[in-house]
């Protein structure tokens, strides 16, 4: 069968903005999420977590809570069944021992599940969770994140550790114009407004689960490695999930609730509170980066080097690779990269939106921005001069490099060549304003997909395809590229998702999803319309074609394949109080074929508001006498309000075709985000001539900063 | 959560009694803070009085011009009332600065006054806190504290009163009312919050069992002029890093009359007396305003990282003075 699909001939359903097909059901609520489907029998469990952020159970009392009313049972170290946690899952990392739980009596940070108590009701297990008495042989804990630490050490990850060419100093020693600056990130969390939710059953041996997750595939794979079963006797199913960004893959609440159904022969649910989602499910780890510069008189490029820390847990290392942006954005002579790690005892950190690219951009588009003061050129001419021709540190080439397209429309519709480059002179009443920009980019990935897409006797057709439709609108952009692909009207077409019954498939993740999906419901769609030859009577099952993209995707040349975006930000700050406030935002995206402009719109928008969330409010404060967070929900952790956000945020897209591309989708879910908070903080030092390279720019901070200059 | 008994109270009489009937009772009003910290474990009352459906929902003028506001009128409807915007313009804007309007619909006056801190440490029972713990210790002096307390905090406690409704009702010497089984009684806002000391877990002078049935505001032709400004860390519903309640009274260039009230640095909404007695009889210029706002500042004992509130609360205080002023001149 074919699996490279063909444009349309002429334009169709992709590229026009279509409202998304279930948001009738989510507005009226009759769309059920994982929490809300009902079971009869249901039994509802509350996990108990440390208080502790290193130690040893010592005990656990389980005699008076079992004795309060409605409780089933009580899991814990001592007496629950014992898991495989020794393999490599299908996106190549072991799994989060925070997630495979009850193994042993180790406590490697704060707020680690210690036991998970069942009850009829789930005000009775919470009840009972509360009550249930735990006792820790408590160890000192370290959760001191700093640059120095001699403990810190190179990482790979899902990319080399380290990359290194040319000699540094010696070209940093040559340059005229040098920046050297440390910039911090701080821990930030998902917090996705639904929470994680599972529901397990057992019947004879089948496992089957209905959670919130954003990979059907990637859950129902691990939870058969965990609980040692075939593949095809486990089911997950997830049908509207509210929000994931990275968070929703095998957490605590599926495994708690599996193995809690199969003690209780009975349905169980696990779901988290606010407050436990701060220390379960995982977060972007605070990172230390540090960027030096070297730039010859005109601008370019000598030397780069650009490391980042991060932490992760004593159990699991997680690289969030920050200095991997600069293999792909700029070139020099002399070009040194690093990811290190240092095992604290804190939770392990986890993907989050833009992992690697958006803490990463935060210090090296700042740093950018720097270098283009020292220079004495306009930041969007620096990042002309300095354009790669092929990737600098995979040499590949590129497949479109379109970030000059996206300031130089950027740069027009934010009039950015009126702007006056000095920095502290612009005044409205209270408020000084400046602008700042900054460069974006993410990869564009592609994970092997398989899909059925079935015509019925009725003419209408059915898509089914394990994908997880996140609130991005995948649902809504496969049913248009399935409608293109047969050459029929959106409304004949029925995209069901979210049961790994369908078969596997890539994540909603790594802005892959639509991308990988799409391929393969059209690779199958368009097989299908073929065989639909007129005069061809259906039989009453209707015809299935099936596709599986693997080959397809391992057939692509080897090419460095990108999303881009050129991000523009006016803000404006009161220095005298420290309020910074954005006043307008414009992003412009290279990212291929749009296929819904509408949700890609609110995509790309998402994540800029994602970005003035970093700049300016996210922050997750660690204690550190304790080991757990101060304020560990959402009034202490803030993110961006409406009041935050001025109407007019703009995202646009420039043309980016790769003709060699077979499907010319790309990822919007991550880009949005990358460069927006360091256009934020250049715009911020525009305003008021201070740097700020520690975010978020809060208040105290800015009359800090303010304080140390008089 | 502990389970609890409910009672709806229809009326102030029955309120006090069901509340006199167990020590452990707690009013419920909007429930916007109370039912919260209830989810948490921090709050674990035996029974809820609900209150929502006393006669307590009015505002009206005394024959004295007093304003007097029942304890049950909701956030927004203080927030909206004519006599409320026109005499003190002030109170309308910190209602309007505080929590969102779903919350507002629900909050009332009395359960906003005794919302408790929203210090991290106070709402996770499983660190220490002299408040809600007597006697185990304060974790904020040393840990997170970019938020606490500059002025009258004590070893104890260093939690901050997060209430903005509260700053300009003290800035316009609002007087709270109370019944209880054994009758009625009264005290001026200033002298309703109890000082920290080493008593955190003991915040006013309520007696035991007492209903607040209203809140009183004098009439003050000051107020009339008045303005809130509140700065937050996002620009919507977050509590105040700090904040200002003040009204200024200009003639001739000389200041006659003056109300000053700071919010978000100490343990209840801070009265600025000091500032006043400067501001009061001073030519109405930033040189005076700024000596004001140092004068009150001067006892600020901030702790390693909340020394910029002295700063802040500094300019404040004079932007929001200096614009007082040149809307009087206007």
């Amino acid at each position: 069968m074919t699996v490279a699909p063909q444009r349309p001939a002429a334009p169709g359903l992709v590229g026009t903005a279509h409202t998304r097909v279930e948001g009738r059901d989510k507005v009226s609520g009759a769309a059920r999420y994982g929490g809300d489907i009902p079971f009869a029998g249901l039994a509802h469990g509350v996990l108990v977590l440390s208080t502790v952020a290193r130690g040893r159970i010592r005990s656990v009392d389980t005699g008076p809570v079992l004795a309060m009313p409605g409780v089933l049972t009580v899991l814990h170290h001592g007496n629950a069944a014992r898991l495989n946690s020794d393999y490599v899952g299908m996106l190549g990392i072991p799994p989060d021992p925070t997630a495979v739980v009850f193994q042993h009596d180790r406590v490697p940070h704060a707020g680690w599940p210690v036991a998970l108590v069942v009850a009829e009701t789930p005000e009775q297990a919470r009840a009972a969770a509360d009550a249930l008495t735990v006792t820790y042989e408590e160890e000192p804990h370290d959760v001191a994140l700093s640059a120095d630490r001699p403990d810190a050490y190179a990482a790979d990850g899902h990319m080399p550790g380290t990359t290194e060419k040319g000699d540094l100093e010696t070209e940093l020693a040559a340059s005229p114009h040098v920046v050297d600056a440390e910039y911090t990130t701080p821990e930030e969390h998902h917090a996705m407004m639904e929470p994680h939710v599972a529901t397990a059953w057992w019947d004879g041996g089948r496992l089957d689960m209905v959670d919130s997750d954003q990979g059907i595939t990637w859950v129902a794979d691990e939870l058969a490695r965990m609980f040692s079963l075939d593949p095809a006797a486990v089911r997950v199913r997830s049908e509207h999930v509210g929000g994931g960004f990275g968070s929703k893959g095998v957490r605590a609440p599926q495994v708690a609730a599996a193995m809690a159904a199969a003690e209780l022969g009975r349905p169980v649910r696990v779901s988290l509170t606010r407050r436990q989602m701060f220390s379960v499910t995982g977060y972007r780890s605070p990172t230390v980066q540090r960027v030096r510069l070297g730039a010859g008189p005109d601008g370019r490029l000598r030397a780069l080097e650009h490391t980042s820390l991060n932490q992760t847990s004593t159990v699991y290392e997680f690289v969030e690779p920050g200095a991997g942006v600069a293999r792909t954005m700029y070139d020099a002579a002399a070009h040194r990269t690093e990811n290190r790690v240092v095992r604290l005892d804190v939770p392990s950190p986890t993907w989050m939106r833009a992992p690697g690219e958006a803490p990463g951009s935060f210090a090296l588009e700042c740093a950018l921005d720097e270098l283009a003061e020292k220079c004495g050129l306009d930041p969007i001419e620096l990042r002309l001069r300095n354009e790669p021709e092929t990737g600098p540190v995979s040499g590949l080439p590129f497949a479109g490099r379109n970030v000059a397209a996206c300031f130089l429309e950027g740069a027009r519709r934010f009039g950015w060549d009126a702007r006056d480059p000095r920095p502290g002179v612009r005044r409205d009443g209270r408020w000084l304003v400046g602008t700042g920009t900054a460069a974006a980019s993410f990869p564009a990935g592609t994970l092997p997909s398989t899909a059925a897409v079935t015509a019925k006797a009725d003419g209408t057709f059915t898509v089914r395809i394990s994908a997880s439709d996140i609130g991005t609108g995948a649902r809504t952009a496969l049913t248009l590229i399935a409608a293109d692909a047969l050459r029929v009207p959106a409304e004949r077409i029925e995209v069901r998702l979210g049961d790994s019954d369908f078969g596997p498939s890539g994540i909603a993740a790594g802005s892959m999803g639509t991308r990988s999906w799409g391929w393969a419901v059209a690779a199958a769609a368009e097989e299908l319309r073929e065989r639909l030859l007129p005069g061809v009577e259906l039989p009453p099952e209707g015809i299935t074609v099936r596709s599986d993209t693997t080959a397809a995707i391992a057939a692509l040349a080897a090419k460095e394949r990108h999303t881009w975006g050129a991000q523009f930000a006016e803000v404006a700050v009161d220095v005298t109080t420290g309020e910074v406030r954005v006043r307008r935002m414009l992003g412009v995206f290279a990212a291929g074929r749009i296929v819904n402009p509408l949700t890609a719109r609110n995509q790309l928008v998402g994540g800029m508001i994602w970005g003035i969330s970093m700049a300016l409010h996210e922050e997750a404060v660690r204690d550190q006498a304790s080991g757990a967070l101060y304020g560990a929900d959402l009034a202490g952790y803030h993110v961006a309000t409406h009041a935050d956000v001025p109407p007019d945020v703009e995202a646009v897209w420039v043309d980016d075709h790769d003709p060699d591309d077979p499907v010319g989708i790309k990822g919007i879910g991550e880009v949005g985000i990358v460069g927006a908070a360091a256009a934020v903080a250049n715009a911020v030092w525009h305003a008021t001539g201070v740097r700020h390279r520690g975010l978020p720019i809060r208040p105290d901070r800015v009359l800090r900063a303010g304080d140390a200059d008089a | 959560m502990r389970e609890f008994d409910y009672r709806r109270a229809d009326d102030v009489t029955g309120a006090v009694a069901l509340l006199d009937a167990d020590p452990d009772a707690r009013c419920l009003g909007g429930g916007t803070n109370l039912v919260d910290l209830m989810k948490n474990g921090v709050e674990t009352p035996a029974r809820l009085v609900d209150v929502r459906s006393l006669p307590l929902d009015r505002i009206e003028t005394d024959d004295d011009g007093a304003v007097r506001i029942g304890a049950t009128v909701t956030n927004s409807d203080l927030a909206a009332h004519p006599l409320i915007r026109d005499r003190y313009p002030a109170l309308t804007q910190a209602v309007l600065a505080g929590a969102s309007g779903q919350l507002r619909n629900m909050a009332t006056v009395g359960g906003n006054l005794l919302q408790r801190t929203r210090c991290g440490y106070f709402t996770d029972i499983t660190r220490p806190c002299n408040k809600r713990e007597p006697g185990s210790g304060c974790p904020a002096i040393e840990g997170e504290h970019h938020n606490h307390a500059i002025l009258g905090a004590s070893e104890h406690c260093v939690a901050v009163h997060p209430s903005d409704m509260g700053v300009a009702l003290t800035a316009f010497d609002a007087v709270v009312s109370w019944r209880t089984a054994d009758g009625a009684g009264e005290a001026p806002l200033t002298d309703f919050y109890l000082p920290v000391g080493d008593t955190p877990h003991r915040e006013t002078v309520l007696p035991p069992g007492a209903l607040i049935t209203h809140v009183t505001l004098p009439p003050a032709r000051v107020a009339a002029r008045s303005r809130y400004r509140k700065v937050r860390e996002r620009a919507s519903y977050a509590f105040a890093i700090g904040s200002v309640a003040a009204a200024l009274e200009i003639d001739d260039g000389v200041i006659c009359d003056a109300r000053l009230a700071l919010g978000a640095v100490a343990s209840r909404p801070w009265r600025a007396r000091l500032a006043e007695r400067i501001l009061v009889g001073a030519p109405a210029s930033a040189e005076y305003f700024a000596a004001a706002a140092d004068a009150e500042l001067a006892a600020a004992r901030p702790l390693p990282h909340n020394g910029y509130k002295v700063t802040l609360l500094r300019n404040l205080v004079v932007a929001v003075l200096t614009e007082l002023a040149e809307e009087t001149s206007r």
